[in-house]
Parts: structure tokens; sequence; C-alpha cells
């Protein structure tokens, strides 16, 4: 919306600031001005509005204008709808409100012997051409330019029918089916038994509050006008106006609840413009009244204000006076209110007919605020109470991620939603996926069951962007449930391909492998105090093993007996799917029940200062005896001496056939009190080897 | 370690034979650590029984033609090592010409591993997060698929507002059915958590609410259906306008720098009256005016208010004490990508959603 500085001064004598100022002071008190143009010597400005579309009221020079009056603390004048003496008539004009629950005001005047004219600056307060000049606003004849004068001035619509084209009086109703209206845009329009039209006793006049009827509009030839001025009911006209396609003026207004005391005001000031050059008025205003919707808009009930209120909820201002009693007054006066004293520092307030949107005490308080102005308020801060609760798993997850970053794993936030296909071949209880309702895209159609997805596409975008060693994690939120109910939980995804190092000129990169991954995920299991952690897999027909997984090159997690999550490489299927030539590692972690344990608190043993002993032993196994055997049977000895054991290398020699392979195991022994002597060595060695003997493996000759 | 005597070479393939000298170089450099000089000059390099001169007979010696160039070599290795672990043993320390011959380039680049890095996203939440902490607010989350009422019933949204409309918000399957409080849909702000927080815990509260949130929204620059956000909610008696804005002037200056001034414009949110939008002053131009601030010399950054009556009437059925007559609150909202964006001279929002390597390593 544009707005003159030059009109809205005529109604502001003692406005003391530039234009520039009065622009800062509207914007900061919520009536944003967007753009200020200089119009030359004695033109003044224009400003280009962003008016919110609770205050309709402001969306015109006078409401501007009323709160530049309230922010400065300046008279406005009051707008002219002196009107000359009327002519008597034999009776009055003939109004009827039918659709009473659609049109609260109705109000009529009658005008003869006018002429239809060019517009000019008709008189002090009606430069009407020089208005529409500035403002660029296409001028079209004095009686339509009246009624768009008197829009632009005090934001009420208006219409003028051609007196001589009305057959009997007028009738505010509903159309009836079939009805036809050919409008001002010359369309030929079928009413809907649900539009509201101003008609005559013959036929539609028009669509109420929306647009006029072709055939009543005023010609060159027109000498007799019937001016409307009226309130509607916003729904009502946003209907009538969204069934016909139409966005006016004045259906904008409608729409966001006009003033129910404009009409009156708004006849007077187009009657006077349309009599400037001619004519007399006839017969006395007709003002039909709906008494229910006066009493919601314009004689709403008064509303109690307390000045502790006001102190209580805004505190303290920059200036020590403070907000106090002829402060709240004079704001709430200038913007229209009527203040009443009701007891002790207690208002009784009337509301302004043109602000609907201020109904409550509060709403009246942030009135004060906002025209006393936001940055009169002091920066204070509250005083402190209590201490801070930490999310109960933050640690954990902190740890989490922690530990993933100082993996090399970067941290990604991937899409909320899947494709079903995608959730059918992530989601770890079957059937437990969310469809939305409204989908961005077939592809996002889901709630992402598993953070599985993300995963893959982000490596997926990587690996085709030639972006080669990816190492990426994501802690968030997955779904499962119903559309009856939903559950969420955390999750930990990650993936990873490429090499390590990732760069070296001196060491030969390799792939990165399952056992690289398994470490990373051992690593996160140790951040918690878990009595025991395993990695186990199921046969490939067991319907087990995640169908994403490759099923003899994954795993399953198990943190003291309870699965935790699923890793190893992709399924060849499913990497081909997606155009995956390296091999991918991606896995994910159920952290709702990692965050059930405690996260591990360090202790510190007494570190041993006798010498240890390490031993290699070089054993040759069956294909078929894991590590884990091995392992274990070291591990049943239970020898306190025995303080390390792992395995250092394993060979597996093609020319075997696969059949056995090599593993040299490195033991070593120490003791809190004392240096080892030879014999217990020998012992110990002959122990292990009898365990591993045990367990199947052979030592090398 | 005196029984101990060299390994047996299975064959004169190479990895054999790196493991057998690698087990020597591992056997000398232990000897050299547990044996004084002198002892190890015996062991290692004695004319008649020393280590080297079985080594020279067994490997070098014994090796058919066709090895002995490649036993020779790793022989030479194992022998400068030997003589080098002697000439530290004895106290001399090695020669310069020893140590000369070690020279490597140190101008080749470093081995580099992977440092994961932290989401910018996750970054710029916590930052802010912890800003509201050591002012003493706790850490408050919810549901990322809310119900409408607590979604919007609750925070005063009316009945026909354009956010209820799925034009805005992403919606569960299949709610038709359901009472229109009970509709499932993906919530399009954090505010739920402050009428789930009220609920569960009377006054005073203070909480920060960092989360992700959603709209139906279509993705562009700087729009995007996934984004985060946090929010802010402080009650308690006698919370006041002043002390709004008191606490995020002090907590943008706490983020952006102490210099960064703030300034207050009226606005309008169903939850909160009075509203206002917050502008800090540009944190590029220092409030001068350049292109990142249009201008103007201020930069929008967040919407904020005093909590609605009528909000606190809703948590008021579950938590009597919050009586609007008697309490009082503020609530503050801020987007996180946005703050990303221009923290970090991001200007396409979807990256942060990409996964590219190439991005998030640049916040390692
Ligand atoms: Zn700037």
């Amino acid at each position: 919306m544009k707005i003159l500085t030059k009109w809205l001064r005529s109604y502001l004598p003692e406005l003391p600031v530039d234009d520039a100022q009065l622009a800062e002071d509207l914007t900061l008190r919520g009536i944003a001005v967007e753009g200020i143009y200089s119009l030359g010597e004695g033109n003044g400005s224009l400003f280009e509005m962003d008016i919110t579309t609770n205050r309709v009221d402001a969306m015109n020079h006078y409401g501007v204008a009323r709160e530049a009056a309230a922010i400065y603390g300046v008279a406005l004048k009051p707008l002219d709808i002196s009107l000359p003496e009327a002519k008597p008539s034999a009776k009055p004009f003939d109004v009827k409100i039918e659709a009473t629950d659609a049109c609260g005001r109705f109000t009529a005047r009658v005008l003869r012997g006018i002429t239809v004219t060019e517009t000019k600056d008709w008189y002090p307060g009606a430069e009407v051409e020089t208005y529409f000049n500035l403002l660029e606003q296409k001028k079209i004849s004095s009686a339509v330019d009246a009624t768009n004068f008197c829009w632009l001035a005090m934001g009420q619509p208006t219409h003028a029918f051609d007196l001589d084209k009305l057959e009997g009086g007028i009738i505010v109703r509903r159309a009836r089916k079939g009805e036809k209206l050919k409008t001002l845009d010359g369309i030929e329009r079928t009413l809907d038994p649900e539009d509201l039209i101003v008609a005559d006793h013959a036929k539609p006049l028009a669509l109420a509050g929306v647009m006029g009827g072709w055939d009543s509009m005023i010609t060159a030839e027109t000498k007799n006008v019937l001016v409307e001025a009226a309130w509607f009911d916003p729904i009502a006209v946003r209907r009538t106006a969204r069934r016909h396609g139409l966005h006016t003026d004045a259906s904008h207004r409608f729409e966001r609840g006009a003033d129910f005391n404009a009409a009156p005001v708004a006849s007077a000031i187009v009657s006077k413009i349309l009599l400037a050059f001619g004519g007399h008025i006839e017969g006395d205003l007709v003002d039909v009244r709906v008494p229910a919707v006066e009493a919601r808009t314009n004689s709403r009930a008064a509303v109690s204000l307390a000045l502790s209120e006001v102190q209580r909820m805004l505190g303290t201002t920059v200036h020590s006076e403070g907000i106090a009693a002829p402060m709240v007054e004079k704001i709430l006066v200038a913007l229209g209110c009527g203040l009443a004293p009701a007891g002790d520092g207690v208002w009784s307030v009337t509301l302004p007919s043109w602000r609907l949107d201020i109904e409550r005490e509060i709403d009246l308080i942030e009135e004060v605020a906002r025209v006393y102005g936001y940055n009169g308020f002091a920066n204070t801060l509250p005083a402190f109470g209590g201490g801070v609760q930490a999310l109960p798993w933050a640690a954990a997850e902190a740890a989490v991620r922690n530990t993933m970053r100082a993996a090399g794993f970067h941290e990604a936030i991937a899409s909320t939603f899947c494709s079903a296909a995608e959730a059918a071949l992530t989601a770890p209880q079957p059937g437990q996926v969310v469809p939305l309702g409204n989908p961005l895209s077939e592809e996002a159609g889901v709630l992402r069951p598993s953070l599985v997805p993300g995963m893959l596409a982000a490596v997926a975008g990587n690996l085709h962007r030639d972006v080669s060693d990816v190492r990426l994690f994501e802690a968030g939120t997955v779904f499962s449930g119903s559309t009856e109910k939903v559950e969420e939980r955390p999750a930990l995804g990650f993936v990873a391909a490429g090499t390590v190092p990732e760069q070296s000129a001196l060491h030969a990169p390799r792939a990165i492998d399952f056992h690289d991954v398994k470490g990373v995920v051992e690593q996160v299991a140790a951040q918690f105090q878990a009595r025991t952690v395993y990695f186990d897999r199921f046969p490939a027909d067991s319907g087990i093993m995640p169908r994403w997984l490759h099923p003899y090159r994954a795993a399953r997690i198990n943190v003291d007996g309870t699965t935790v999550g699923w890793f190893g490489q992709l399924h060849p299927n499913e990497a081909a799917a997606r155009k995956l030539k390296d091999a991918v590692l991606v896995g994910e972690i159920y952290l709702d029940r990692l965050y059930k344990l405690p996260l591990r608190k360090p202790a510190a043993r007494e570190v041993s200062r006798f010498q240890p002993v390490r031993r290699d032993f070089s054993l040759v196994l069956d294909a078929s005896i894991s590590w884990e055997k091995i392992d274990q049977a070291i591990a049943a000895l239970q020898l306190p001496e025995l303080v390390d054991w792992r395995a250092r290398e394993v060979f597996r020699d093609p020319k075997r056939g696969g059949k056995e392979y090599s593993l040299l195991l490195g033991v070593t022994f120490q003791a809190a009190d004392r240096t080892l002597r030879d014999e217990e060595l020998q012992a110990f060695h002959a122990q292990v080897v009898a365990a591993v003997g045990a367990a199947g493996a052979r030592l090398r000759s | 370690m005196s029984n101990e005597t060299i390994p047996n070479l299975e064959s004169y393939d190479d990895d054999s034979l790196a493991k057998a000298f690698s087990a020597l170089e591992n056997l000398a450099k232990d000897d050299a650590s547990a044996l004084g000089a002198e002892d190890f000059r015996l062991r290692w390099l004695g004319r008649k029984q020393g280590l080297l001169n079985d080594v020279s007979s067994r490997y070098l010696k014994a090796a058919p033609p066709a090895f002995k160039k490649s036993v020779g070599e790793r022989f030479k290795v194992l022998k400068e090592l030997v003589e080098g672990l002697l000439e530290s043993a004895s106290g001399a320390g090695p020669s310069d010409a020893a140590l000369a011959a070690e020279a490597i380039d140190i101008t080749l680049p470093g081995t580099r591993r992977l440092i994961g890095a932290e989401h910018p996203i996750t970054k710029t939440l916590n930052e802010i997060v912890n800003v509201f902490a050591a002012l003493g607010y706790s850490v408050g989350v919810g549901p990322e698929v809310e119900t409408d009422f607590y979604n919007f019933e609750s925070m005063n949204f009316p009945p026909g507002h354009p956010a209820r409309d799925t034009q805005d918000t992403l919606v569960v399957a299949n709610q038709e059915r359901r009472s229109q409080r009970d509709r499932l849909l993906l919530r399009t702000h954090t505010s739920p958590v402050q009428m789930r927080t009220m609920e569960q815990q009377p006054p005073p509260v203070r909480i920060v609410i960092p989360g992700k949130v959603h709209r139906n929204d279509a993705q562009d620059a700087t729009h995007s259906p996934i984004f985060h956000q946090v929010e802010g909610l402080c009650v308690d008696t006698n919370i006041t306008f002043s002390d709004l804005k008191g606490t995020l002037d002090h907590a943008m200056k706490a983020l952006f720098g102490s210099s960064v001034k703030t300034r207050f414009f009226p606005s309008f949110f169903p939850f909160t009256e009075p509203s206002a939008d917050v502008q800090i002053s540009c944190i590029f131009c220092g409030g001068k005016g350049c292109r990142k601030c249009k201008q103007s010399g201020w930069i929008e950054l967040l919407g904020c208010g005093m909590v609605d009556p009528a909000v606190f009437a809703f948590a008021a059925e579950k938590q009597p004490a919050y009586d609007p007559k008697k309490i009082s609150g503020f609530a503050f909202g801020m987007g996180v990508e946005r703050i990303a964006m221009m923290k970090y001279g991001i200007s396409e929002i979807g990256q942060f959603y990409a996964g590219d390597m190439r991005f998030l390593g640049q916040f390692a």
C-alpha cells in the first residue's frame, strides 16, 4: 500500500518531524514503511507500506495519521463530513437488509442533478487530482474517483449507483439460483445461492462488498446517484469473492473487518465531492443497522484495564518515570479508546469500532507498549532462581557423537523421510512404517524407520561426485508404530567407503574394511558400562540378517544380551541398485537401548612397575575355527598374570585352498607384585598352548 | 633370553624372509635395552658365537644363488641396525654420517587422518543453547510428530489459521477420522515443547528448546521443508517485557559479539502478546549498511513476545499455577539454519542436508 506524506500531513498540521523520521517512528511501532521515495519539492514523499493483516484500520491515510498522532501526541484533524442542506423527499429511499447475518449496516443517500466530469482538486481537503497524480492512481471520472479517494483517505469502500437504472428500493440478500449479474469488469456471472448481493426489487445490482454491476454503473450521462456505504461480514465477502475468483480493494477491506461506524462518514465524503460540480441531496441519509452486528463491533463491552497489570507485564523503561497513568491515557485515547476511571488504578476502556483486533486487557497493554515504543523499554534480566537440569541422555549423546568424530566421521543431517520401498528394506520392525498424508514427493512418502536410507543416499551422493573417501554419521530420530500412534527413538547411522589412510604419499592406502568399522562400533559401545559386548551373525537363510547387509560380511551388535544394532558391508544387490561400485560399509545403532546403560566411568588401576614379558605363538587353525574360540579359551584360563592377548597377524595362504589359516597370537605376562621367573613363564606358556590346542589350534612347528 | 636362537628360515620367499628378519630386528632392539653395551656387542657381533655370524652362515651362505641378493640386502639392514644400537648403547651416539643416512624429506605433506566435523547446524544449535544454559535455562526437547493440540490449538492458533492448512504443514496419513486436536502432524515449530513442559512442571520455568521442525515448503536457496529452531520460555512471577529485551540483548551479544546492538519491532504471533521481531545491528558492516543487510544496517533474527494469557489458560488446565493474573513469561524463537548461514557464509540451505563430505569437512 502507498501513502503520501503530503496527504498525511493534511490531517496532522502539528506533525513535528520530517518524512524520514516519521517513517522510522512508524516502522518501530509496527506500521512498517518499507520504502521512502521523494516526490520533489513541495510534494513530500511516497511511503511503500507493509502493514500486517490484523491492522486493516491502518491501511489508509487517515489510519496512518491516527498512528502518527498517537506517537507524537499531536492533534488529528477530524474528517470533513459537512454537507449542504438536503431538499426534502416524499418518502425515504427504501432499503431492506434481508441477509442480516451478512450485512450489518447499509446507508444510502440520494443525489440528484449531478454532473459527471473530470477529476479536479475540488476543495481544500479533496485534492483528488493532486493526490492521484502523485500516487500515479489512474483517473477515471469524478464519480469513480470520488469513491476511490474516499477509500484511500479513510479505508471505507463505497459504491455509487446510477439511480435511474434502479427499479424500486434496495434489498441486501443472498442470490437466487440462476440469477445473473454482469459485473464492472464486463463479465457476465451466474450467481450462486450463497452469494451476498445488493439488488433492487427486480434484479441483482452488485456483488456485495466485492464489485458493482455493469448496468447500474455511473456513466457520463448519469444525473442522479445513489451512494452506498455499508458494513458486510468478512466471511460472506471472502466466500463470494473466492467463488468468483475476484480480489478487489473493497473485498480486501471487508474480508479483514471494516469499521461499523465508517459508512455515514464515507457516504458524506463521497457525496460532498460528487456535489462539488452541482446537484443536491434529496432526503435524509437512510441508515439501516442490524443490532446484533452492531453489538459485536461498535458497542462491544468495555474492557477493564489496571495500571498495575500494565506495569507488571511491561517492566522498566529507559526513562525513569516509567509507564504512569497519564501515559496510558494519552496513548489509548489517541488510538480512539474511551477511558473512564473504575476504581483505584483501574479504567473501564471502551474500544474503537475500527480496532476489532483489540478485545482483551492484554491487547490494550500491547497497544501501550507499541505506541510507547518497544525500544523505550530498558534491558533488564530476570532474577535467576533454581538450577539448570541437563537432559538425562545429553552426556551419552555427546559421548557417541565425540567418539564418531574422533574416529574420523563427519556428522550429517539427512532427510526425515524416505520412500516406502527404502522403509520396507530397512525398518527394524517390519510393517511399522508411518506414511504421510501429504508427502513432499513419493521418495519422501514415509517417516524414516531407520537412518540407513539417509546414509546410503549420502554415500551415493559423494561417490557419484567422485568423492571416494566417505565417513559419515547421523545421530537422529527414527520413527515406528502406525498412523494411530507414532514412536520416536534416537538412533546412530554410519557409513564408510574408500581407503585408509585418507591421504599419504608414503603409505600405500588400503580399502577400509569391516574390521575398521567394527573398531569404531566397539569404541562407541565402550563408552557405556556394559558387562558384555559381542558380535555375531546368522545363517543367510535364517531371515534374521537385515536384507540391506551382505549376509557373510555383517554382524549383529549385542550389548548385555540385547541387540543394539547391525553393521557390515552393504549387500551387493543394494550396492548395484544404487550404482555403487566400491564396497560400502554401513550400519545403525539403536541408541535408546545403549542409553539405558550408564556411561563408563574411567577408574584408574595401579600400573605394574615390573617388566612385562611378551610371547608370540604361531598357530595353524582350521578355517572353521574363529578367533572368538581362541579368545575364549585363553580367557577361560583366568590367569591374573596373563594381562593381554591379541591376534597379531592373520595369514590366509591361498595355496592351502582356504582350508586352514595361520594366526600369530601375542600374549603378555606381567605380575603386579614381582618379576616373573622363568619357570613361571614356562608354566604359563604350556597352559596357553594346551588351551589353544583344546580349541583346535596347533603350534606351527 | 640366552636360550633364544635365531628363527628357522622356512623358505627364501619374501614373506618368510620379512618375518624372520623382523623377528631378528625386534630381538636386537630388546637385547639392546636389556643388556649392557659390552654384553650386547659380544652377543651380536662376537667373532665366533655372535648372532650376526650365525645369521650370515645360516641364511646368507646357505641361500641358493637366486636368493643371495635379497638375503644380502636384508642382512645389511640388520647389521646397520645392530651397529647403530651398539653405538647408542656405548654412549657415543651415532655419528653424523649415520644420522645423515637417515635423512627424510620433511617437506612431504604429513599423513593426515580424517577428523570428524560437527555439523554446522549442531554447532550453531549448541552455541545458542549454551548461551541460554549460562543464563539458567535447562534444555527441553519433545517429539517431532505432534498432535494438532500441542502444535496449534494450545499455542492459540485460531481454527482458520493458514498454518493449519496442509499447504503449510506435513501431516501423518489417515487422520481424518480423529478429532481435530488429536490429529498427528510433523511439528512446524518447537513451541509444543513449551506446553508439554508447563503441563509437567509448575512455574518457575526456564527452558531452551532446540529441535528439528518441518513445513510443507518447496526447497529453494533459503527455504527447506526440514529446518531447526531454538525456542526459549521463561515463566515466573514478575517476568516483564523489559526482561525479555534484556535477555535477548544479552544473548545476541554473547552469540555475535559485545558490540552488537538489538532493536525490537511490534509483530504478531498467536502465542505471544505483545509480540516483537528482533533485529541485530549488521554483523558484516557494523550497521553502516551493506549488501548483506540490504543497506539497512540491521538484520532480522528472531521473534519473541510475552506469553499470551490464552496459552497460560491451556497450561492451567493441568497446572493451575499458570494463572495469568499471578505469573507472566516470555518466549522467543529463532531459525538455526539462518543463523548458521550468516555465520559461515553459506548461500544454499540445501547443503546442510546433502551429506557432502567436501561441505561438511570444512567445519572440522
Ligand atoms: Zn550490513
